[in-house]
C-alpha cells in the first residue's frame, strides 16, 4: 500500500519537476514575478505574457516545481480576472484536500493538503504569478 | 559526580515522549540539535515546583518564597559547577542563547568598543551570533568581519589571522560547534588566539555544551552562551556566562523589577551581576529545570555520552557515504552528531516530508545559517542530528528511509 507521502509524489507530479514542459525564462516577456521561501531558500520566477502565455524558472522541492509547471499549463490563454479565479480555487483544493474538476491536472497537489508544511510550497508560484500580473496591470 | 552505567534501554525510558507514535510508527527523533527532548527528571522537577514550591523570588519574605529563590539560586550554582565558572556570579539567566548574545552585543559591546573597532565572526554562525553584530555594526559604527571557513568546515586561520591584522578587532564571536557542519571549534586555541591580539572572545555554546564537557576556565573564555532547551532542559531558559570584571563593567541590558540596587522617581542604582541582568520575574520553573537537566546529564557523564554519539556519527557518516549520490556537507577532523546532507533531485523539504511519514524527525532549510548555505553551494540540507538517547537501529532507519526516498526521485 503507497503511504500518503507516496500518493503526494505521484508520477506526474514527479515527471513535472524533473521535465518541466514550461520552464525556462522566456525570449519575450511582458511581466515577470518572484516568490521565495526563506525558510528553506526555494525561490521561483515566473513570466507572463500579454495573452496568458506563462513560463517559469524554479528552484526547490519538487511539489513547488511541479506546481509551478501544472500553474504555467492551468493559466494557458487565461485572462487575469480567470486567473484570479484559478487562484482562490487552488488555494482552496490545498486547504482542504478536496480535488475540484475546474482545476484539471492542478488536482494532482490536492495531497498537499495532508502535510501543512508544504501547503505553501505548492502555493509559491502562484504568489509569484500574482505579483507579474499585478506589474503587467501597471504597465500594461 | 559518579557516572550512571550507560544503558541505553534504561536512558530510553527516562524520555516519556519517545514512546510516542507519528503516523502509525514508532517516532525517530533525528532532530535534537533544534530542540532535545525531555528526561521525566526534568518534567517532574518542574512539576514538583509547581505543585509544592513555587512563589516569586527574590521578594517574598514568606517561606514558598524564600524555598523557591534557594531553588532558583541553586541552579545558578549548578550552571557555574557545570562550566567550571571561577563563581557563581558570572552566571546570568536569559530566555535563550540568542538573548545573552544580544545582551552582550547590546551592553558590553556598546561600552566596551569604540566606532571603528571591528567584530570577527566565522562563516558557519548561526543566524543569532550574526545578526545581533549586524546592527550592531550599523548602530554603532563597528566594523563586522567575517573569517572563512574550509571547505572541510573548520575554521580558515589565515583568513582569521588577516582579520586580526590591522589590530582594531576586539571581539571575535565564534561557534563552538556548528550546528550545520557539526565541526567543533578548538575553543581554547580560539581564545587564546583572540587574546594575544588584543581582543575577547564569545564562544556560542548552544550545540557543543550537549556533547562535551565545557570548562569556560580552561577555555579561557569571556562569554559563553547557550539554551537550555536543547540540553535536554525547557524551553525559555539560557545563559550567559561572562568573567566577573566584564559583568561589573556592563550596563544593564533591560531594567525594571530585580536588577536595581534602589530606585528614586529621579534615578536608580544597578543591582550587582548577575541580578542587574535579570530585570523582572525570571522564568523560574524553567531555571529549576534546567538544573534538573544539568544534574541528569553530569550523572551520566560526558565520557559515556561522547562515546556513544562518536559511535552513531561514525555509523551515519558511513551509512551516509553508502547512498548513492548523497553528499555530506563539511568533514571536519574534529565533528559531532550534526549531519547535513543533500541527494540528488530530492530537495531538502521533500526527503523531510517522505522521512516524517516513516515516523522520522529531521530537520530541512538553512537552519537558521542562510549565508553559510551559500558557502556550502547549497540553498537548503536535510539535517539528521544525535542524542544521548539515538540508537544505532534509528540511524539504520534514517538509511532505510533515504533508499526508499531515491526510489521514488530515481
Amino acid at each position: 500500500m503507497m503511504s500518503a507521502a507516496e500518493e503526494l509524489y505521484q508520477a506526474l507530479i514527479m515527471e513535472r519537476s524533473k521535465a518541466p514542459r514550461f520552464g525556462g525564462r522566456p525570449a519575450l516577456f511582458d511581466a515577470q514575478g518572484h516568490g521565495e521561501n526563506a525558510m528553506c531558500g526555494d525561490k521561483v520566477q515566473v513570466f507572463w505574457r500579454r495573452g496568458g502565455a506563462v513560463r517559469h524558472e524554479a528552484q526547490g522541492c519538487a511539489i513547488m516545481a511541479a506546481s509551478a509547471d501544472l500553474m504555467a499549463q492551468a493559466v494557458a490563454g487565461k485572462t487575469p480576472a480567470q486567473v484570479a479565479a484559478l487562484r482562490a480555487a487552488f488555494d482552496e483544493m490545498v486547504a482542504s484536500g478536496e480535488e475540484n474538476p475546474a482545476l484539471g491536472d492542478l488536482n494532482a497537489l490536492a495531497g498537499v493538503a495532508r502535510f501543512r508544511s508544504r501547503i505553501r510550497c505548492a502555493r509559491l508560484p502562484w504568489v509569484a504569478l500574482d505579483e507579474a500580473l499585478k506589474e503587467g496591470q501597471v504597465h500594461g | 559526580m559518579s557516572a550512571r552505567e550507560f544503558n541505553l534501554d534504561e536512558i530510553r525510558k527516562d524520555f516519556p515522549i519517545l514512546a510516542q507514535q507519528v503516523h502509525g510508527r514508532a517516532l525517530v527523533f533525528l532532530d535534537s540539535a533544534a530542540s532535545a527532548q525531555k528526561p521525566r527528571a526534568v518534567i517532574e522537577a518542574m512539576t514538583h515546583v509547581m505543585e509544592a514550591q513555587y512563589a516569586n523570588v527574590h521578594r517574598g519574605l514568606h517561606w514558598m518564597s524564600e524555598r523557591t529563590s534557594d531553588a532558583y539560586e541553586a541552579a545558578r550554582d549548578k550552571v557555574a559547577a557545570f562550566l567550571n565558572a571561577r563563581a557563581r556570579e558570572e552566571i546570568v539567566f536569559t530566555r535563550n542563547a540568542t538573548e545573552s548574545i544580544n545582551l552582550v552585543a547590546y551592553t558590553y559591546a556598546r561600552t566596551a568598543l569604540r566606532p571603528g573597532d571591528a567584530v570577527v565572526v566565522s562563516q558557519m554562525e548561526h543566524h543569532a551570533n550574526l545578526v545581533p553584530w549586524q546592527i550592531l555594526r550599523d548602530a554603532h559604527g563597528v566594523e563586522l568581519r567575517i573569517a572563512k571557513i574550509t571547505d572541510a568546515g573548520e575554521i580558515d586561520w589565515e583568513s582569521l589571522e588577516s582579520c586580526f591584522a590591522d589590530g582594531k578587532v576586539k571581539l571575535l564571536a565564534c561557534t563552538h560547534m556548528s550546528n550545520v557542519l557539526g565541526s567543533y571549534t578548538p575553543a581554547e586555541r580560539l581564545a587564546a588566539f583572540a587574546h594575544a591580539r588584543g581582543a575577547r572572545i564569545l564562544l556560542d555554546g548552544c550545540q557543543a555544551i550537549v556533547h562535551r564537557a565545557v570548562d569556560v576556565q580552561a577555555i579561557d573564555a569571556d562569554f559563553y552562551v547557550f539554551s537550555g532547551h536543547k540540553l535536554y532542559g525547557p524551553t525559555g531558559i539560557g545563559v550567559l556566562y561572562a568573567k566577573r570584571e566584564l559583568l561589573d563593567a556592563m550596563p544593564p541590558f533591560m531594567a525594571g523589577g530585580e536588577m536595581i540596587e534602589s530606585v528614586s522617581y529621579e534615578r536608580a542604582t544597578w543591582a550587582p551581576p548577575p541580578h542587574r541582568f535579570e530585570a523582572g520575574t525570571p522564568a523560574i520553573i524553567e531555571t529549576i529545570g534546567l538544573g534538573a537537566a544539568i544534574d541528569y546529564v553530569r550523572a551520566i557523564g560526558f565520557e559515556a555520552i561522547a562515546a556513544h554519539e562518536r559511535a552513531l556519527t561514525e555509523h551515519g557518516l558511513k551509512m551516509l557515504a553508502g547512498i548513492e549520490g548523497v553528499r555530506v556537507l563539511g568533514a571536519a577532523q574534529d565533528r559531532g552528531g550534526v549531519l547535513s546532507f543533500t541527494m540528488p533531485d530530492a530537495h531538502a523539504h521533500d526527503i523531510a516530508t517522505l522521512l516524517d511519514r516513516q515516523g522520522i524527525a529531521v530537520r530541512a532549510g538553512h537552519h537558521c545559517a542562510e549565508p553559510l548555505m551559500g558557502r556550502m553551494g547549497v540553498s537548503a540540507t536535510a539535517r539528521a542530528s544525535f542524542a544521548l538517547y539515538t540508537t544505532r537501529e534509528e540511524v539504520d532507519a534514517l538509511g532505510e528511509g533515504l533508499l526508499r526516498i531515491r526510489r521514488i526521485f530515481r
